[in-house]
């Protein structure tokens, strides 16, 4: 198999055995790699609970991985989610997915639970258990610091150690596989790092024919303003959205009650970079290197930080917004859960936080060395439902929203609700056409036919995490160049609609295992605030609450789209024509 | 929906790009809605929503001379055709064509192509989130093969006085047969001021009205241009994948000093528009696709000239008509125009892309750079005429 190590790696930390499997080839053929590969693995596992010892975690790469593919240095960790007991798989940066595959493996699949820290080595094929009680009890630096500078790393801070619901598993420093809590899989694994060195070959079936995709790529990423644009995310990172969607007024302020913070250019990408001297870097293989690191090395936020501690939470102050993101990256937290659920204590408590007292709680949650650490550490919902006020959680299944607000951009709104790891923008990432006006432009305040739309971009997205390819280059690219670089590095046949199908069938199945945990279309909702409040209106640009009706409507003409039943779950005939009969 | 589809049908009748009655365009969300009733519609077009992933799907028999053209380029080249313009060669990569209008070959070409010509007398193109795309990649085809048939012609008789091939009398037949619907004059345009706006809004007004005009003197196609307008702190420019007859609601106010990013949703050539200001302190800017502006920017073909790299880099210093010609990719690469536009700016008002398109300037009002790009176009259709004439 080009494109594959044809090798992956079990690891069984009860027994603290590892063995070398051939990567069962008719999954790569149904799922490609990363997001699809670790889904299809985990399968009906996905009713145990996070913290048991037969739940796997998946590291997963893709064909791309490794290769001349533009922006093909990503990597895919896979569980269940401890924050929202749905499915969980978070795409993530830094070098870890080169060094994987270039080590050997397609996939790591880690299962049981070791009676003491440990940490996992692998370099070229070899693999080490060896005893990480020196490490236990540190933060991410602390503990990368003692593993050296050489290959990737995948870290869990103290939050992770303790299994803080948001935690994330932290990669080379800064890359987070941030949302769903999915450091606490590690952490209850006892499994501290993953150290991973690589220096094997990668084949390609035809490396004329990816060239050629290559610099098809790339001459559309150059022709786009929003990626190598003079305001683009490769001058300003993601950063770049504040003023923007300041502009459209979707910004979220105080836990969602507005659309509008007047001080947002305090924290814009302009500002930062103005202040930070920033410069650029990023993953692995990529040519955009959206990141930013300011000239003492502070690593600039990306833009749903950034607004989430500012704009969220009423906080001009850049320095302590940069501050927050470094605890996080240190504590291994989930940024957006953390900000939304500072938010929404803030608001259960009626006042503002200050700058300090939001370091200060951070600094408790990731450590959760206080009561109130400790309560907030289990996100929003469940704090706000302990409260008795579960409607002050701005959240979906549990998962606390990003920085765009619904009620600025409708197809946004639908796939918050329908994305399967709860409140996310990345699923569908309708706010490339609402706001980005890519590939086309659509009208962000109407629902009309986007029920399609978001069926067909949580497909396409579903296959660029299984690639996996990053998404900011689909502002520019599509589906019809990388399916001539998919093809080119397997030397199998793909085109836009038959990555379209394996999408859907990855989309499918993530719904289907949902289910086995008793989710239906219940769960696909929004908090009520966006209903029935509405957002900070200009002259111009009038933000109304969402029409209930009309949401209902289109979440019920998606469901026919996809093919559900009415109760938004797949039926057994589509699971059958996607090939998901195992499953049953 | 049916606001969409009526809003792209008359796009496509309005411009001159297909007759209404030949125009099938669908759209589907959890029903197909149609432009005309679904009885009417061929079954094998709806048949393809259940082999695509997609929301939109437009069929379309263009009128002349796209017709003449697509059929004479269909049957001569089989299998796809290479566009010869750098925008789409860039958008398109190439253009399948194929024979018949079933479902599973349409559903084959377009899962790897955004259009195809089928039959050798329609276009189909398609769309995922919004019949815009269907509409771009329509208007994309008929422009591209406008554009190649008359290079091809070009290419061609050069070739031939050379004595480096054999006459091609088809292309020579259709050719004749296809000039007569060329029109090489455009009517006077006095809705557009040469008077420099006095405040913002007057800004947008005028942006507004340019844009339009570019699009009713049929000077340029309605998806393919920019246009920018410098005043006070601000560059004023129409947003990415606008259509410039409707520049309304698509105009972003761009700060010079960079301190607001809001503009990330500019038009992909913002850095070339900003570039001009700076260089020639000229406040009214143009930038468009005219026909045979880009046709006759790709005549000066030398024998050592590889065209696949012309677009990009050449060392030579090259014109028409007295207007430089420069090479250079769109939006900010190491061999973007923003670096090659503005300093051939500093010299003269009006500068043409190869292979791509032409930007115009004025002062301080649109005016004079859309006399000067109707101009270029004008003297260009002359010169290509006269070319072939002396060719021939
Ligand atoms: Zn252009």
């Amino acid at each position: 198999m080009h494109g594959y190590t044809s090798r992956s790696l079990k690891i069984d930390l009860s027994a603290k055995t590892s063995e070398i499997i051939a990567t069962p080839s008719s999954l790569a053929e149904q799922f490609i790699g990363g997001r699809g590969l670790g889904i299809a693995l985990i399968g009906k596992r996905i009713s145990l609970d996070y913290d048991a010892a037969g739940m796997p975690l998946i590291f997963s790469s893709g064909p791309l991985v490794a290769t001349e593919a533009p922006t093909s240095g990503r990597s895919t960790v896979i569980s269940r989610s401890p924050l929202t007991g749905t499915i969980a798989d978070c795409s993530v940066g830094g070098r870890f997915g080169t060094e994987l595959k270039r080590a050997g493996f397609d996939f790591i699949e880690i299962t049981g639970t070791s009676d003491r820290w440990v940490m996992v080595t692998i370099e070229d094929l070899a693999v080490t258990i060896s005893d990480a009680a020196h490490l236990e009890g540190k933060n991410v630096t602390g503990v990368r610091d003692l593993l050296g500078p050489e290959g990737s790393n995948a870290v869990i801070g103290l939050a992770g150690e303790r299994q803080a619901r948001y935690s994330s598993i932290v990669f080379d420093g800064h890359y987070l596989a941030g949302r769903g809590g999915i450091g606490a899989v590690m952490g209850a694994k006892r499994l501290k790092a993953i150290k991973i060195k690589g220096t094997l070959p990668v084949s390609v079936a035809d490396s004329a024919g990816l060239k050629e995709a290559r610099e098809e790529i790339m001459r559309l990423l150059r022709a786009s303003q929003a990626i190598f644009g003079e305001l683009g995310i490769s001058e300003f990172g993601t950063a770049a959205l504040v003023d923007l969607i300041h502009a459209r007024r979707m910004e979220p302020t105080g836990n969602f009650k507005k659309t509008f913070y007047d001080a947002s250019s305090s924290y814009s990408g302009y500002t930062l970079r103005q202040c930070y001297q920033t410069k650029k870097t990023g993953c692995r293989g990529c040519p955009i290197l959206c990141k930013k690191v300011g000239n003492k090395g502070e690593v600039m936020p990306e833009y749903e930080t950034v607004s989430h501690f500012g704009a969220l939470n009423f906080n001009n102050d850049a320095a302590a917004i940069v501050e927050a993101n470094r605890l996080c990256n240190e504590y291994g937290l989930d940024t957006i859960s953390a900000a939304a659920t500072l938010s929404c204590y803030a608001e259960l408590e009626n006042r503002v936080l200050s700058p300090q007292e939001m370091l200060d709680i951070i600094a408790e949650i990731g450590g959760m060395t206080t009561y109130r650490g400790r309560l907030l550490s289990q996100g929003s919902y469940r704090y706000a439902q302990a409260a008795g006020r579960p409607e002050a959680s701005m959240s979906v299944k549990g998962l606390e929203l990003p920085a765009y607000d619904p009620r600025g951009a409708y197809g946004m709104a639908l796939a918050y609700a329908t994305s399967n790891r709860g409140g996310c923008h990345l699923r569908a990432y309708p706010i490339s056409h609402e706001i980005l006006r890519k590939p086309v432009a659509t009208d962000r305040f109407s629902f009309e036919g986007k029920a399609r739309i978001i069926r067909i971009a949580e497909d396409m997205n579903a296959v660029i995490d299984s690639l996996t390819a990053c998404k900011f280059v689909f502002f520019a690219a599509s589906l019809e160049e990388y399916a001539r670089a998919v093809s080119a590095v397997t030397g199998r046949t793909y085109d836009m609609q038959s990555l379209l199908k394996t999408g859907e069938r990855i989309y499918v199945l993530e719904r289907y295992l949902n289910s086995l945990n008793g989710f239906t279309s219940a769960d696909d909702d929004l908090p009520k605030r966006f209903f029935i409040e509405e957002g900070s209106s200009s002259p111009n640009i009038i933000v109304k609450p969402l029409n209930r009706q009309e949401f209902l409507s289109a979440r019920s003409n998606y469901y026919r789209i996809r093919g559900y039943d009415a109760h938004g779950l797949p039926t057994e005939a589509l699971m059958e024509r996607l090939g998901l009969g195992q499953y049953l | 929906m049916k606001r969409l589809i009526d809003k792209y049908t008359g796009k496509l009748t309005h411009q001159g790009l297909a007759g209404a009655e030949n125009i099938t365009l669908l759209c589907l969300d959890a029903e197909v809605t149609a432009n005309r009733p679904l009885t009417e519609v061929n079954p094998e077009l709806l048949r393809v929503f259940d082999l695509m992933n997609i929301n939109a799907l437009l069929y379309a028999e263009p009128e002349e001379p796209y017709k003449s053209i697509i059929r004479h380029l269909a049957t001569r080249e089989k299998d796809r055709l290479i566009p010869n313009d750098c925008e789409n060669r860039t958008f398109l990569h190439d253009i399948p064509i194929i024979s018949d209008l079933s479902a599973d070959t349409l559903s084959r070409v377009l899962s790897r192509r955004k259009a195809a010509i089928v039959g050798a007398q329609g276009i189909i193109s398609f769309g995922t989130v919004s019949p815009e795309q269907a509409f771009v990649s329509f208007s994309s085809v008929c422009f591209s093969t406008f554009v190649k048939f008359f290079t091809d012609v070009m290419f061609h008789l050069e070739n031939l006085n050379a004595g480096k091939l054999q006459r091609d009398i088809a292309l020579l037949e259709a050719y004749e047969e296809i000039i007569k619907f060329i029109q090489p004059a455009f009517p006077a345009c006095d809705a557009i001021s040469k008077n420099p706006p006095q405040n913002e809004s007057e800004v947008v007004r005028q942006m507004i009205v340019a844009g339009k005009e570019l699009v009713e003197r049929r000077l340029v196609d309605s998806n393919f241009g920019n246009i920018s307008y410098t005043f006070g702190d601000n560059i004023y420019i129409s947003q990415t994948g606008s259509s410039l007859d409707e520049l309304e609601t698509c105009i972003d106010a761009v700060p010079l000093d960079g301190s607001s990013s809001s503009g990330i949703t500019a038009s992909s050539e913002l850095s070339a528009h900003i570039c001009i200001f700076r260089k020639t302190g000229m406040r009214a800017i143009l930038h468009g696709h005219p026909r045979f502006t880009v046709i006759m920017s790709m005549s000066c073909r030398k024998d050592w000239c590889d065209l696949s790299t012309c677009y990009s880099s050449c060392s030579q210093d090259r014109s028409v008509s007295g207007i430089p010609i420069v090479s250079g990719e769109i939006g900010t690469g190491p061999s973007g125009l923003f670096r090659t536009v503005p300093e051939a700016m500093a010299k003269n008002r009006a500068v043409v892309v190869f292979g791509h398109g032409i930007f115009s300037a004025g002062i301080d009002s649109f005016g004079p750079a859309f006399e000067l790009m109707q101009s270029v176009e004008k003297s260009f259709i002359l010169e290509y005429f006269n070319k072939i004439r002396g060719l021939i």
